[in-house]
């Protein structure tokens, strides 16, 4: 009676989540229960994956224990965890730097014309962006080997095969593609507080520096915490399109330029090793969901209202 | 009546010095200049002559102007047509369908009176938190689902983004008053009605901003391509452009193929790169003044919000 009387009053509902709960089911709910993949051999006799998942072996935690066995899982885990702390760091430090120098001056033409510039790399596709950077450290013609280096008297470098720059071009490629979404973020919480504080400020002779460290960063630090602990739930999870396109899948790059994603695609897709691959994609998983907890934990005891639960 | 203040006629009271003004105009022209440099030198070397290219390597300024690159790309430009084609037809189809599904989800968990609100909330939500990997998310697209190939395995995984569902849902909930929806309900008008007569019109603001970034993750797709499509016929224009590039790395670095078009002096390899990279960026580069504002004001009023 309940159900029918249910179904009466909010069936119109029930329809109206059909279309987005079945393609939740089938994009996110049904890879979740194929999880169990990682604990299997697969093989692909069949064309009917069910069929071939039911035939293939368990084998419990074998990939696991190979996939931690090689020294692949502790690279591409430094490297996820170095980096993605790392970007946390700078799109913190430069944005709020940016946000607030932006906010200063007095031309606001100026002000807008140069946020519209550094917001621009964030719409550019990965893609778009490895051409930008090939066009710079392509080893014969890119405009670093052929241009600037001359200039300094230094022989051309091989960029593509060199381990040592790219802890470096990383992150500089990183930053100059995300900091005008940061830095839009911040001049938008600058912009919405009270003048008043720094009236008052003024009146009683505190010179700019101080204002910015006593009135302006203060009342930044809710939304500097909920941004840096929103990125940190998800430090377990690299940008792929960075780390795919960018280095150009140059393997002797791998050892610094390989993270968890790199990884999990190329063993997968590359290697069809399935098994290794959905081992390391449930591990990155696993400790993906402690991390966005224990971050959410966190930013509900600062704001409870910016706790994503 | 209080004495008038005292104040530079020039500047306002409370604004920075003059070195500091000129120092922050100085860091930013640095930087802006940093952000274009690189897409300027693109353009130009695709505008240069492919052996001044491979003599001097990537000039800022072209001794001489050589549209033979584009000649080039020209020549096959029935697989870029394509390839724009594909990459329109999944970003206008894909961003409306997710428009309408996101919104036809997020309005009943936005209602207080829906009682499995709860339930439905968490259901898109989870999906932030944990998901099953590339793996079975792959063998469910291409083994069961059997869309290999197919231009819609470009468009569904993107359709539900939890995110935008939740931002949707947050403004259903604290913009639309619910007396409105009441007396709506009073006047005997049914959930439907009330969705698309009441609740969208006056989304409009959210539904711009989520319409905007669904647009942007649309084209701006290339791993869906990479993944699942390889029939030449529905490839993304950013997954071409990838291809190029590495594509024509396969044409000089294997000599043989080379000798069939004519040796490497013949073909324009580096400036035809170029040109394909500025095909490609070329109408998001031309659109990004009209919409950047757009972005902005989007960000702006979430961040707000919070």
């Amino acid at each position: 009676m309940a159900i029918r009387s249910n179904l009466r009053k909010y069936g119109m509902f029930y329809l109206m989540m059909l279309p987005g709960f079945l393609i939740l089911l089938v994009n996110n709910y049904l890879p979740m229960a194929g999880i169990v993949i990682a604990f299997k051999s697969m093989t692909y006799q069949h064309s009917n994956i069910l069929l071939n998942f039911v035939d293939s072996k368990w084998v419990g935690f074998e990939n696991f224990k190979y996939l931690f066995k090689t020294s692949d899982a502790w690279v591409i885990t430094r490297n996820t965890l170095l980096y993605n702390s790392l970007f946390i760091v700078l799109n913190l430090l430069i944005p709020v730097a940016f946000a607030i120098m932006l906010n200063e001056l007095r031309s606001k033409f100026l002000a807008r014309f140069h946020q519209s510039i550094i917001f621009l790399p964030y719409i550019l596709s990965w893609i778009v962006v490895s051409y930008l950077v090939y066009g710079l450290l392509h080893d014969k013609n890119g405009f670093v080997n052929t241009t600037i280096l001359p200039i300094f008297g230094v022989d051309p470098v091989q960029w593509y095969f060199k381990l040592e720059a790219w802890p470096y071009i990383i992150p500089l490629v990183n930053t100059v593609k995300n900091v005008g979404y940061y830095m839009v973020i911040y001049m938008a919480a600058i912009i919405g507080i009270d003048d008043e504080y720094y009236e008052a400020a003024t009146i009683d002779g505190a010179n700019k520096w101080q204002q910015i460290m006593r009135i302006t960063i203060p009342l930044l630090i809710p939304v500097m915490i909920i941004m840096t602990l929103l990125q940190i739930g998800r430090i377990f999870y690299a940008d792929f399109g960075l780390f795919y396109q960018v280095p150009k899948e140059s393997g002797p790059l791998f050892p610094v330029t390989n993270v968890i994603d790199t990884y999990v695609y190329r063993t997968f897709i590359a290697m069809g090793d399935s098994g290794l691959s959905s081992a390391a994609g449930l591990y990155q998983s696993l400790v993906g969901f402690v991390l966005v907890f224990l971050s959410n934990w966190f930013v509900r005891r600062i704001d409870k209202d910016s706790a994503l639960f | 009546m209080e004495a008038p203040v005292e104040r530079a006629p020039s500047r306002p009271v409370n604004s920075m010095s003059p070195v500091g003004e000129w120092t922050i105009k100085i860091i930013f022209f640095i930087y802006s200049l940093l952000c274009i440099f690189p897409i300027l030198l693109l353009i130009m070397v695709s505008l240069s002559n492919e052996s001044d290219v491979i003599i001097h390597g990537y000039k800022f300024i072209p001794s001489k102007i050589d549209f033979s690159a584009y000649k080039f790309v020209f020549s096959d430009w029935e697989s870029i047509a394509r390839a724009y084609g594909v990459s329109l037809f999944v970003t206008i189809v894909g961003t409306i369908l997710s428009l309408i599904v996101m919104a036809l989800y997020a309005y009943p968990i936005s209602r207080p009176d829906f009682p499995q609100r709860k339930f439905f909330t968490f259901f898109v939500f989870f999906t932030m938190l944990f998901n099953g990997g590339l793996v079975p998310w792959y063998l469910v697209y291409v083994r069961l689902l059997q869309m290999k190939d197919s231009i819609w395995s470009l468009i569904l995984p993107l359709v539900m983004s939890a995110f935008f569902v939740l931002i949707i849902r947050t403004f259903f909930s604290t913009t639309i008053p619910s007396a409105i929806i009441e007396s709506a309900k009073i006047d005997g008008a049914g959930e439907m009605r009330i969705f698309f007569r009441i609740v969208l019109p006056l989304s409009l603001p959210v539904l711009a901003t989520v319409a905007l970034f669904s647009t942007l993750n649309y084209w701006n797709d290339w791993f869906l391509s990479l993944v699942f499509i390889t029939k030449e016929d529905h490839y993304s224009l950013q997954y071409v452009m990838y291809k190029t590039l590495t594509n024509i790395q396969y044409l000089t670095q294997h000599s043989d193929a080379i000798a069939h078009i004519g040796g490497t002096t013949k073909f324009p390899s580096e400036t035809v790169r170029m040109a394909m990279a500025v095909v490609g960026i070329g109408p998001i580069i031309f659109a990004y003044p009209f919409f950047q504002k757009y972005f902005v004001k989007g960000l702006t009023v979430g961040a707000v919000k919070g």
